[in-house]
């Protein structure tokens, strides 16, 4: 106990004045990496594009040593990284122990201002911003490095790390602006960069079609951002973060319409970016990217922008009731919703993409039911234990790849049936992988258990609040995320036992050249696998840390993220208290906290157990003798609910027959067609009238004549 | 005195026009435009004498343009001629765009 | 640098440099020997940008009136003048043509093969004309320069056009003369009601009208300009003069041409008739219009076949956010409709010119035809992507902080116009990635497209500016905002005035408030 003693002084908030240390750098430093690597992809496409229009294919890989193109960036893009996460430390340490109930703003120009508006290009430094941009430079580093191994053979090597730098730049900006428009260029930065990433083999048309599909329906909810930036500016006259907060709670009167509207559209651009019902379609698509990428973006750290969002909006959802029961609802159902799916896919990211998905409710879940902290704190583990699963298959990906392309046996790498039995060749993936697996399942004391049993508690404890108004429809969302928690117990044994468990089926000449990833890769996975176990002591609930749990007081950080969060949520909580009154201490159908993460947990490693014992006796067909699913409910499983059919035919083809409608009828028949008519009848008309004139002078003279006639009878008569 | 002079300029005038309207050769139909300038020459004159000298400076002007017409506009005719070997104007449609 | 052009007096002259500089170079190109053209002109509409880059420092915005005025009389018997000024508003137009021209005549170096010497000879006349559009303070100087402007896009439609050059080149004559000449009528009307001896627009504004008059003469010239802009449903000479145009003509017109008419509507229909601008039925029927356009073309724009006719159509989406932000009435409103404009001048004639290069080294715009050119032309997919990004409104480009503004402008006084257009930032994406994809993206998989060649030195230098310029108002739009912020708030205020003066006076203004006979008391009260 006296071990941890300095440490938990030292992370406890003081008077003293935070002082930044270059932030404005941690922005600039992937800017510049993808400068750099920019100029570099750039110069080695030329190269490629030349060696094509020639009629050959390039191999930057030919020449040895290896071009300067395909060296330099695994200096630059890991190296840029490394700078911003040293100086995102030095902030957060330099932030401990000061006085932070005054968001730091750093102001460098003024963006965008008129005679009414006024938006800084400005950036913010507060306790969320700061774990934020932790989060963000410290599991963007150990990508960034994992993918110098796992992007090593590709001929986009530098294109990919300069996608990737900027990706980081426009995360680090979402987390750190000081106002919704900055955030919003973050948004939709990383949004670009998901489209560039998803489709980075974009030679592929069903690649390049998942990035089109993901930007475009995050626009869907880009556009409820916007225009709950517009309500936010036509009721504070301001779009900067610390005027609304501050002043929402004197202004928006308590569960107002407007307040509603306005959290209602954050709900739908939160859903956006954080795949969930009704936009998750994108999510699962997505995983056309490179492994290392659907670890960074579709795990870590883009899809939590939408928690992020809600968390930093917490005044805001906290003075709508209706909206907190939405974001809750929305985030429980597609917990349970994704989760049934996973149960039935075979491909391994597809799977780990679902997980992702209802990992995502329980955050939604958690913010939802105004544990703000809590929802950051799954936020937080999740980007440990997910990165570490995707960069794990990410691993026997490249593995499975190799094995396969060395025998050219045209076999899905990713397809779990070809599996099998790696746990023999590939040994760190393994273990690793299993600590993340026990992790998200919630088993003590790996980082899932801490941060996703307090949500659930949350949850129960906000449907026993005093005077909460929904609170049976809070004990069903309860209900509905402990049964969550345990098909992600088994969905994850599922994926744990085909991968890595039972005999080997890649086959017997591919079996040889199985192996373990190089060191480069395997290396940031112990790293994720160390934070996966330890990264949940820093929030350790009271109610547990006296008990087992807390290994009776012993782990140290008591609730310290909930602490260190408390400048910027506790407005939130404030008002929920004034209107919802104290949050029980009992789950709806009794029993304390300590009694219901007892259950959980022991009910979690019993579905570990149980299903890994029945799934290990199973025996497996290779996916190509074993087809999909034909019938029962494993068949609409497998095929997600047919949402994505359903979307296609009641939206897309509909929004694209009224497209041609409108261009084929309207503008070409409706309004050309009267342009053309008029212009025809004019024509109509002078050929008529050309009837006259033949060309004869004699014609002429004697129509003439008559005029002269007609003229001077007029006159005369 | 002059109603009888004016009926004759009508009458060339009318002769004028009318075969201006149904000839087809064009030789003729140049000589029936010269018919009716004559006519109103013819006109001027006889109404000078009752109203002043002007009209008679008047006929001195159209003989003048008459000239000069007649010189371009034969100069015309044995152009087409030698284009096109007849002075038929129902051969000729060039007014026809 | 603003003493130094103060030394000059380079207020005195800049503005008849800029009109009848374009003259004397077509006068040179016209003199030169025919290989010779494009250089003479290409140069000469580079020193006149160089020449006009100092307005942006010699433009003071003062109070939001004219300045840099300049007056003498053309046709006395009349009282036309020859009158010159620049604003908030007219500056950012000027700079967007000298910029333009250059760019246009350096891309249509190997696309115009034949009778050069007319070519660029007719546009520098279209130079002439378009500044002269956006300098006259005078609104008969005005109309000549409006109507000039015709003449040679006709022309550079008609003869270096594609197939269907004539229909093209004679429906963008007619539908804009017709407009055009509603304006005439409706102008001479203002100028014998005001009874004024002059045509300057400082005159006009004075003239006695009544509502009535207001509303006949709004719509007058209101048709002459939404033709120009333009506004749904008169919109389907566009695509038609775009597909059909050479390349720097589809440049020029959506650069340049098309903001004559949202320019027009800001210069004249606002200040001219304040009472018909703000009248309830008015309003409502140019944001539908607008809102209309905005969605509808993106629509159609997404089930084109032919590349160019799919960015002929966002055009007309483009405007529609400059008509809502207009008519909203607001500062942010105007003044993002601006900056939409500026912006749209610049990523659409990027676009149009990407466009042409892969016409010219492909001879076909059908989207079908194209495929996986990321691949062979990595500089050129690169501007591709940055281009279709701005003109989709990406924040940190142009077209972000444009959109932004003018829909929120819009939002504070039409929310529901504002939420309905807001969904063009969706269908902007439906419209554009596809195209983006199925030009860029998948696979090689033609022939022809595996030597299609990457970014010349030449071409490089037509998108660089365009480029660096997206970029540079996506993150620092001040020095443009602040610069056209005094204008846009002297037609606000002009607006808002006079219809403060009609309610004291008592003139009916009927709304849904107003009574049939408002007593002043009351209306004055409001």
């Amino acid at each position: 106990m006296t071990l941890f003693e300095p440490l938990t002084s030292m992370l406890q908030s003081g008077e003293a004045h935070f002082e930044p240390f270059l932030p404005g750098l941690i922005l600039l430093l992937p800017l510049l990496g993808f400068v750099l690597n920019g100029f570099l992809a750039l110069r080695s496409a030329a190269g490629s594009s030349r060696a094509l229009r020639e009629g050959g294919e390039w191999d930057p890989f030919k020449t040895e040593p290896r071009p300067a193109t395909h060296t330099l960036p695994s200096l630059i893009g890991p190296g840029v990284m490394l700078g911003a996460f040293v100086l995102a430390l030095i902030n957060f340490f330099g932030a401990m122990g000061a006085d932070l109930h005054d968001p730091v703003i750093r102001s460098y120009w003024s963006w965008i201002a008129t005679d009414t508006l006024q938006i800084d290009a400005a950036i913010q430094l507060d306790p969320l911003s700061l774990v934020m941009m932790l989060v963000i430079t410290g599991v963007g580093l150990l990508i960034h490095v994992f993918s110098v191994g796992y992007m090593r053979d590709d001929p986009g090597y530098p294109r990919y790390f300069a996608y990737l730098n900027l990706f980081v730049f426009f995360m680090l900006a979402l987390v750190m602006g000081a106002n919704y428009p900055v955030m919003f260029v973050g948004w939709e930065g990383v949004g670009l960069c998901s489209y560039l990433l998803i489709g980075f083999w974009f030679s592929d048309r069903e690649k390049s079609d998942a990035g089109k599909k993901a930007f475009i329906v995050n626009r869907i909810g880009d556009f409820g951002f916007l225009l709950a930036m517009f309500y936010l500016f036509t009721a504070f006259g301001t779009l900067d973060f610390q005027p609304i907060m501050e002043g929402a709670p004197d202004q928006l009167t308590y569960g107002s319409g407007l307040v509603t509207t306005i959290a209602l559209l954050f709900l739908l651009g939160a859903a956006g970016k954080s795949a969930q019902i009704p936009l998750y379609v994108w999510l699962p698509d997505a995983m056309a990217g490179p492994t290392p990428v659907s670890a960074l973006i579709h795990a870590a750290t883009m899809v939590t922008a939408g928690v992020y969002l809600v968390a930093r909006s917490s005044v805001l959802f906290a003075l709508s009731p209706v909206a907190q029961a939405t974001v809750a609802g929305v985030g429980v159902v597609t917990a349970l919703f994704a989760a049934t799916i996973a149960l039935k896919q075979y491909d391994i990211k597809k799977v780990l993409a679902y997980s992702t998905v209802s990992q995502l409710g329980y955050m939604f879940l958690g913010v939802g039911v105004g544990a703000y902290a809590a929802g950051v704190f799954h936020l937080v583990t999740h980007a440990f234990f997910k990165a570490l699963l995707f960069l794990g298959s990410g691993a026997v990906i490249h593995s499975m790849h190799h094995a396969l392309h060395h025998t050219h046996k045209d076999w899905d790498a990713q397809d779990m049936r070809n599996m099998g039995g790696l746990r023999r060749f590939m040994p760190i993936t393994w273990a690793t992988m299993w600590i993340a697996t026990l992790a998200i399942a919630g088993v003590w004391p790996f980082a899932g258990f801490f941060s996703k049993d307090e949500i659930i508690w949350a949850a129960g404890a906000w449907a026993g609040a005093e005077s909460n108004p929904y609170g049976g429809l809070y004990t069903v969302y309860w209900v509905l995320a402990l049964t969550a928690a345990l098909l992600t117990a088994f969905y994850m044994t599922r994926m744990m036992v085909m991968t890595f468990h039972g005999q080997n089926r890649t086959g017997e000449s591919e079996a040889e050249h199985l192996h373990e990833a190089p060191r480069v890769m395997t290396v940031p996975l112990m790293i994720l696998a160390v934070l996966s176990v330890f990264g949940g002591w820093i929030n350790v609930p009271e109610d547990l840390s006296a008990s087992f749990f807390g290994l009776f007081g012993a782990l140290p950080m008591s609730e310290w993220l909930h602490h260190w969060l408390e400048p910027v949520i506790h407005s939130a909580a404030e008002i929920q208290t004034e209107h919802m009154g104290e949050i029980s201490h009992h789950a709806p159908f009794g029993g304390g906290e300590v009694m219901w993460a007892a259950v959980s947990t022991v009910l979690a490693l019993a579905v570990v157990l149980v299903s890994s014992r029945a799934l290990g006796g199973r025996s497996v067909k290779v996916a190509v003798e074993d087809g999909e699913p034909t019938a029962g409910l494993g068949r609409i499983l497998y095929n997600k609910w047919y949402v994505d059919e359903l979307y296609d035919r009641i939206i897309v083809q509909p929004v694209l027959g009224l497209s041609r409608w409108c261009w084929r009828f309207v503008d070409s028949v409706l309004i050309d067609g009267t342009v053309n008519f008029v212009a025809n009848f004019t024509r109509l008309t002078g050929w008529l009238s050309s009837l006259f004139q033949t060309g004869q002078v004699n014609l002429y003279a004697f129509v003439l004549a008559l005029g002269a006639l007609l003229v001077l009878g007029a006159a005369v008569f | 005195m002059l109603t009888e002079a004016l009926f004759v300029s009508t009458l060339l005038f009318v002769i004028g026009s009318f075969g201006f309207v149904i000839r087809r050769n064009a030789i003729i139909m140049f000589l029936c435009i010269e018919l009716q300038l004559n006519a109103v020459n013819l006109a001027f004159v006889a109404i000078s004498r009752f109203v002043g000298i002007e009209g008679q400076l008047y006929v001195f002007f159209v003989m003048t343009v008459a000239a000069a017409e007649a010189a371009v506009g034969l100069a015309i005719i044995i152009s087409i001629f030698r284009h096109y070997e007849t002075v038929n104007v129902d051969n000729f449609n060039l007014l026809k765009w | 640098m603003t003493d130094f052009l103060l030394s000059i007096g380079y207020e005195s002259w800049i503005l008849h440099a800029l009109i009848w500089g374009p003259l004397v170079a077509m006068i040179h190109v016209l003199a030169s020997p025919e290989d010779r053209a494009k250089h003479i002109a290409f140069r000469w509409s580079l020193a006149l940008l160089a020449v006009s880059l100092g307005l942006w420092w010699a433009f003071d915005p003062g109070s939001g009136g004219f300045t840099m005025t300049s007056s003498r009389p053309w046709i006395s018997a009349w009282g036309v003048d020859y009158a010159l000024g620049v604003d908030g508003i007219s500056l950012f137009m000027i700079l967007l043509t000298t910029f333009t021209t250059p760019i246009a005549i350096l891309g249509s170096f190997e696309y115009i093969g034949k009778r050069e010497k007319a070519f660029y000879a007719l546009m520098l006349l279209l130079e002439m004309g378009v500044v002269g559009v956006f300098a006259a303070t005078d609104v008969f100087l005005f109309y000549v320069f409006f109507e000039l402007t015709l003449v040679p896009m006709y022309f550079i439609v008609g003869i270096w056009g594609g197939e269907r050059r004539v229909y093209a080149a004679v429906k963008f004559f007619l539908y804009t003369a017709l407009g055009s000449l509603l304006m005439l009528v409706a102008i001479l009307y203002l100028y014998f009601q005001a009874g004024a001896s002059s045509f300057s627009i400082a005159a006009l504004l004075d003239a006695p009208l009544t509502l009535q008059e207001q509303l006949w003469l709004f719509a007058a010239f209101a048709i002459a300009f939404a033709i120009k802009v333009p506004v749904f449903p008169l919109h389907t000479w566009l695509p038609d003069a775009h597909v059909e145009a050479p390349t720097p003509g589809s440049v020029v017109l959506a650069a340049v041409l098309l903001k004559m008419g949202t320019y027009g509507f800001l210069r004249f229909l606002l200040p001219l008739f304040p009472e018909a601008a703000q009248h309830p039925t008015v309003v409502t029927v140019m944001m539908v219009l607008g809102v209309v356009g905005i969605i509808y073309a993106a629509w159609v724009a997404a089930v084109q076949p032919d590349a160019k006719k799919l960015v002929a159509y966002t055009s007309v989406a483009h405007m529609g956010f400059v008509v809502i932000g207009i008519f909203a009435l607001t500062v942010n409103g105007i003044q993002g409709g601006l900056v939409v404009m500026i912006s749209h001048g610049i990523s659409t004639g990027a676009l149009f010119l990407l466009l042409g290069m892969m016409y010219e080294r492909r001879h076909t715009r059908l989207i079908e035809d194209f495929g996986g050119i990321g691949r062979v032309a990595p500089l050129f997919a690169t501007a591709f992507v940055i281009t279709a990004l701005a003109s989709i409104g990406l924040p940190g480009t142009s077209g972000f902080v444009g959109e932004f503004l003018a829909l929120l402008g819009t939002f504070e006084t039409h929310p529901t116009v504002a939420i309905l257009a807001s969904t063009g930032v969706i269908f902007a994406a439906y419209y554009m990635l596809p195209m983006v994809q199925r030009v860029l993206f998948n696979k090689l998989d033609k022939e022809e497209n595996r030597s299609f060649a990457d970014l010349s030195r030449r071409e490089i230098w037509i998108l660089a500016p365009l480029l660096a310029l997206m970029i540079w108002i996506g993150t620092n739009p001040s020095p443009f905002l602040e610069r056209m912020g005094p204008s846009v708030e002297r037609v606000i205020e002009r607006v808002q005035l006079s219809s403060q003066e009609a309610r004291l006076e008592g003139i009916e203004l009927p709304g849904p408030a107003a009574e049939p006979n408002p007593t002043p008391a009351r209306t004055g009260g409001q």
